[in-house]
């Protein structure tokens, strides 16, 4: 059967009996830099294109249909328009931080994909403080927002950076907590461990309540947190042109853009590793033969479309809800969301305590 | 893979940012005039420079967000054995989540939240 751990276990076995350990590693990390490239290049083209189509369809539109068969090669040929475009840099901006900017929010974006477990055993580096890692790395994205909005020298790109910042670091506080309350209930750190703890069920039916209220927790907050409609005011563009990358043109732009995508793919992917189980597949109790059946769906299909769902709840609360003003931004973080995670923290800590989830 | 997978990652977004920008360098021949490098700003011509001061509710927010974010570093070792402790840890917490609340209260009473 199809599997991708079957794949790395087999080239690695090849490429150690061919070569001796430090060259294989070498190969590996060569690997690993081509894969992620390929993935950041296809997951660009798939969300923008998935974007597009999911607000036409929820408009009653048709959206993009022209190039190609149903519009598939509409954002190839957007990525080759925008490769054309000249990428200005303003006579007045700081032009060193104003082009270090696009490569900090893309490693960082990079930096995320290594704990990410795509499927069963197949992950860049199962590192043992994994969540505490993705949490880490995640909070310096907002340095390369920062950046980009400082340096522009534009007063619309400041303004939208300073709204980036507040909102990210607000909205990171619950998305802690949140990802905390799972953190609790398997008592590890570990990516691999958290997903096996799920063989029986996954988090968020096991947990009860609390569990159902740190997920929606957790959604909110990672819907602000990668600037999201209806927290997407740092880019509002009816006030502020475009956010902190209004200077910003032709691939620069590109960059930025293609890292939001990519964000909301991380967190995604987090969010169903954490609640909805990873790559594990959907397994009953003690239904033995209902069990089989789902294991011969591949972990990876299992992973991607959990992923792929809650990006499509994100997409689709972008048509749904209207935009926020800052205030009612902030005031929703620390007056209701903040005091209303810390206390679901403590309510799933009992529950883990006395063992009365499933 | 281990620790050496994180250098080949970043190596990897290096590559890539720069890769596109190239390929765009390359491709374009740019012209330049005065009005082209003037910072946007609806067609008009640029007005005085953004770089002073700005809001200060912004840094308000910053400072509650680095107390709240040192305090979940802290509960990260804590969620880890919190289900082997048991009780006990749950009271420890309980307490330091207390004194914390009690200094969000403050904050909030003070009007550090109010945005204006």
């Amino acid at each position: 059967m199809f599997s991708l751990e079957g794949i790395t276990t087999a080239t690695q076995d090849w490429l150690l009996i061919k070569f001796n350990p430090t060259i294989a590693l070498a190969i590996e990390c060569v690997i690993v830099i081509l894969l992620s490239i390929s993935l950041f290049a296809l997951l660009g083209l798939v969300l923008v294109l998935m974007e597009r189509k999911v607000a036409a369809r929820i408009q009653i539109r048709l959206g993009p249909n022209r190039v190609g068969p149903g519009g598939i090669f509409q954002t190839a040929a957007d990525t080759l328009k925008l490769v054309m475009k000249e990428g200005l840099t303003p006579d007045t901006a700081d032009k060193f931080l104003f082009n270090l900017a696009p490569f900090v929010v893309m490693m960082v974006a990079m930096l995320l994909l290594a704990p990410i477990a795509f499927a069963k055993n197949f992950q860049i580096w199962d590192i043992n403080i994994g969540v505490l890692y993705i949490s880490a790395i995640s909070s310096l994205s907002v340095i390369g927002i920062l950046m980009a909005g400082w340096a522009s020298n534009n007063k619309y790109s400041l303004l939208g950076a300073m709204r980036s910042g507040a909102q990210i670091v607000s909205y990171e506080l619950s998305a802690g907590f949140a990802v905390l309350t799972i953190v609790v209930l398997t008592g590890s750190l570990q990516i691999s461990e958290i997903v096996a703890a799920q063989e029986n069920g996954w988090w968020l039916f096991k947990g009860h309540i609390p569990v159902i209220i740190a997920f929606v927790l957790y959604i909110i907050a990672v819907t602000a947190e990668t600037n999201r409609a209806p927290f997407d005011l740092a880019e509002a563009e009816s006030e502020l042109t475009a956010g902190f990358h209004t200077e910003y043109s032709g691939m620069k732009f590109a960059l930025f853009f293609l890292a939001e995508y990519i964000n909301i793919f991380i967190v995604c992917a987090i969010g169903a590793t954490l609640f909805l189980g990873g790559w594990m597949p959907f397994h009953m109790g003690n239904w033995e033969s209902f069990n089989h059946i789902m294991d011969y769906i591949p972990s990876s299909i299992w992973f991607m479309g959990k992923t792929f769902f809650l990006i499509f709840l994100i997409m689709w609360f972008r048509w749904t809800f209207p935009r926020l003003r800052v205030d009612q931004l902030l005031n929703l973080e620390w007056k209701y969301l903040l005091p209303i995670s810390l206390f679901n923290l403590l309510l799933v800590t009992i529950i883990a305590i006395m063992g009365w989830h499933f | 893979m281990g620790a050496i997978s994180l250098i080949a990652l970043l190596i990897a977004a290096i590559a890539f940012s720069a890769g596109g920008i190239l390929v765009g360098k390359i491709f374009v021949k740019g012209s330049s005039n005065p009005q082209k490098g003037q910072a946007y700003e609806c067609g008009i011509p640029t007005n005085t420079s953004p770089w002073h001061q700005f809001n200060v509710g912004y840094y308000l927010y910053t400072l509650l967000f680095l107390v709240f974010d040192v305090e979940l570093v802290f509960l990260y070792p804590w969620a880890v054995v919190v289900k082997k402790v048991g009780m006990i840890a749950l009271f420890e917490i309980l307490i330091f989540i207390f004194i914390l609340f009690m200094g969000f209260l403050y904050a909030h009473k003070k009007g550090a939240l109010k945005w204006n």
